[in-house]
């Protein structure tokens, strides 16, 4: 109850003091809109299906994207926690990858698939692949070594072995990392479809900046962040309870 | 030579006064029955010159075990005891197949041992069950991998579930059941696949004294319910001299067959039985120079002188 007083007290703080610098005109409504005109552009945005087109398509490759993603990824990370050549050659070149920004692979995803969807999906794959090997390849490490032996002696062998054993036994180790996949997938696609004219949420973006209408880029971004901490919150959250629940953990921080 | 679980015979297979004694059998000596009718060696479990060394990380190799030569009867109750480090646990998972011996041979009703099978199956000291399994599940699991068809599976759970009397926590996740709990948990496991052969790695070592007792009853109940071969790794000599029809100690690296101790005693048996203290304490005065061995090891190195189990990959 303490907690929900608290959230009340500080948004509408925050929402008094954008009203306040509203009303205040400093800078013209164009450039800082008021609450009421962003509520209205995103009542309008949903009255005539453009944000729910540009979610669907977005949410759709970004599902797509990332499910690659996460299929690789696991793949990859198993390769290299189980293969000390891969772990030694592959790990460290992986862990340098990680400083690059997924949208520096623009330039090569035009050219190699042309303008079209799947230059902006390999865009949102190299933005998470990279986390989720990672997390595979630590979860795969920091699984207890028991878990496996304890399946292969009851008969779990090849696939089998990797999908009730070794799967299963890792999860809670690489959720965190299957979490922060999703960001940066997630990041990735919002950049690459502002580059490109996508019918995604990105591209709305671009619209409301070409149109010189703040409140619709504002309507935007307010979506995006929405998207992105209701998947974390619903979907991950959910996972993590779920298996903290299973495996007797102590609850997530 | 018979040494079979059933005998009751109320006598004092190890005589305490002198050392050694006629009812000893001092170093490694071969327990393998010729049956004459059908011309092979009617051992369950045989080991011949098993030796495994590894690399240890400062590079010198190790040897772990030294020519380990031991024939298992079908359906008997061996243990074997030694001083932490002398690889007692690796050579189960050796029998396991979970690791490959550097040279020598293991068969298992006459066939070679390679990798893992379901004929064999280890229990682990820290149980090894799967969290995120219910128990239902967890006993289900090595069934599921042979491709048992489902409502077999289930009768078998249940079957399986009341002989550890743990019926009532099918539906129960392993976090949930308390350590005794968890490792009958992992005896219906194991014998759910139906092994000829249970491998059980101080399965009891980090119980309290009530509950090993326990399940040191519940133990033998169902190995003279179900006939299985067991064999039992442990460093508690009284457990060894109390569940076993046969006691086998190894010496401190290289882990080698010091002795061998029949056990006659009647079963039931009971930690308290003066019998099995007896036994017990003969079997003791040998172990401790071996452990004193493995101490004077650790201080010298400063380090625990354990061998992992994956140390041979």
């Amino acid at each position: 109850m303490k907690r929900a007083l608290r959230y009340i007290i500080f948004y509408t703080a925050l929402f008094g003091l954008w009203t306040l610098l509203a009303k205040l005109k400093i800078w013209p409504p164009y450039l800082f809109p008021a609450p009421w005109t962003v509520a209205e552009a995103l009542y309008n945005g949903f009255q005539d299906h453009t944000y729910w087109i540009a979610i669907r398509v977005s949410m759709q490759r970004v599902l797509i994207g990332y499910g690659i993603s996460v299929v690789l990824g696991m793949i990859l990370g198993l390769g290299v926690a189980s293969n000390k050549f891969l772990e030694e050659t592959m790990g460290g070149l992986l862990v340098s990858l990680q400083s690059l920004p997924s949208i520096c692979w623009w330039p090569l995803a035009l050219l190699w698939f042309g303008l079209n969807q799947n230059a902006i999906l390999f865009v949102v794959i190299m933005g998470s692949l990279l986390s989720v090997t990672l997390a595979m390849e630590d979860g795969r490490k920091q699984m207890p070594k028991i878990f496996g032996q304890a399946g292969r002696n009851l008969g779990a062998k090849g696939f089998k072995l990797f999908w009730y054993v070794l799967l299963p036994a890792s999860l809670p180790f690489i959720v965190s990392g299957l979490k922060q996949g999703w960001a940066f997938a997630w990041r990735s696609l919002i950049t690459a479809e502002m580059l490109y004219l996508s019918l995604g949420l990105g591209q709305v973006l671009m619209m409301g900046r070409d149109l010189n209408d703040m409140s619709a880029v504002i309507a935007v971004m307010l979506l995006i962040i929405a998207i992105g901490y209701i998947v974390d919150g619903v979907v991950f959250k959910g996972m993590e309870r779920h298996l903290h629940n299973k495996w007797g953990l102590a609850p997530a921080a | 030579m018979s040494t079979n679980a059933q005998t009751v015979r109320r006598q004092y297979p190890i005589p305490v006064e002198p050392l050694p004694s006629p009812g000893l059998k001092r170093g490694p000596v071969s327990v393998g029955h010729f049956d004459g009718e059908r011309g092979h060696i009617t051992s369950k479990v045989g080991l011949s010159d098993i030796c495994l060394s590894y690399r240890t990380r400062t590079g010198e190799r190790l040897l772990a075990l030294d020519h380990i030569n031991l024939q298992v009867r079908a359906g008997e109750f061996l243990c074997i005891v030694g001083p932490s480090g002398c690889g007692k646990s690796t050579l189960l998972h050796l029998i396991a197949g979970l690791h490959a011996q550097s040279s020598g041979q293991i068969l298992v009703d006459g066939k070679p041992v390679q990798g893992p099978g379901t004929d064999r199956i280890l229990i682990f000291q820290d149980h090894g069950l799967f969290p995120w399994l219910t128990v239902g599940e967890n006993v289900e699991f090595g069934m599921k991998m042979k491709g048992i068809c489902k409502s077999e599976r289930k009768e078998k759970v249940e079957h399986y579930l009341r002989l550890v009397h743990l019926a009532k926590f099918e539906k129960s996740y392993i976090h949930q059941l308390s350590g005794g709990m968890r490792q009958r948990v992992a005896i219906a496991r194991a014998l759910a696949t139906e092994p000829d052969v249970l491998l059980m790695d101080e399965p009891f070592a980090a119980l309290d004294a009530q509950t090993r007792d326990l399940l040191h009853d519940e133990l033998e109940r169902i190995w003279s319910e179900t006939g299985r071969t067991i064999i039992f790794v442990t460093h508690n000599v009284r457990e060894a001299v109390r569940l076993g029809d046969r006691v086998v100690l190894l010496t401190f690296r290289p882990g080698r067959i010091k002795s061998e101790f029949p056990v006659e005693l009647p079963r039931p048996r009971s930690l308290e039985d003066p019998e099995v203290a007896l036994a017990a304490r003969a079997v003791l005065d040998e172990l401790r120079e071996e452990t004193n061995r493995s101490l004077e090891a650790e201080y010298k190195s400063g380090l625990k002188p354990s061998i992992p189990p994956g140390a041979s990959e």
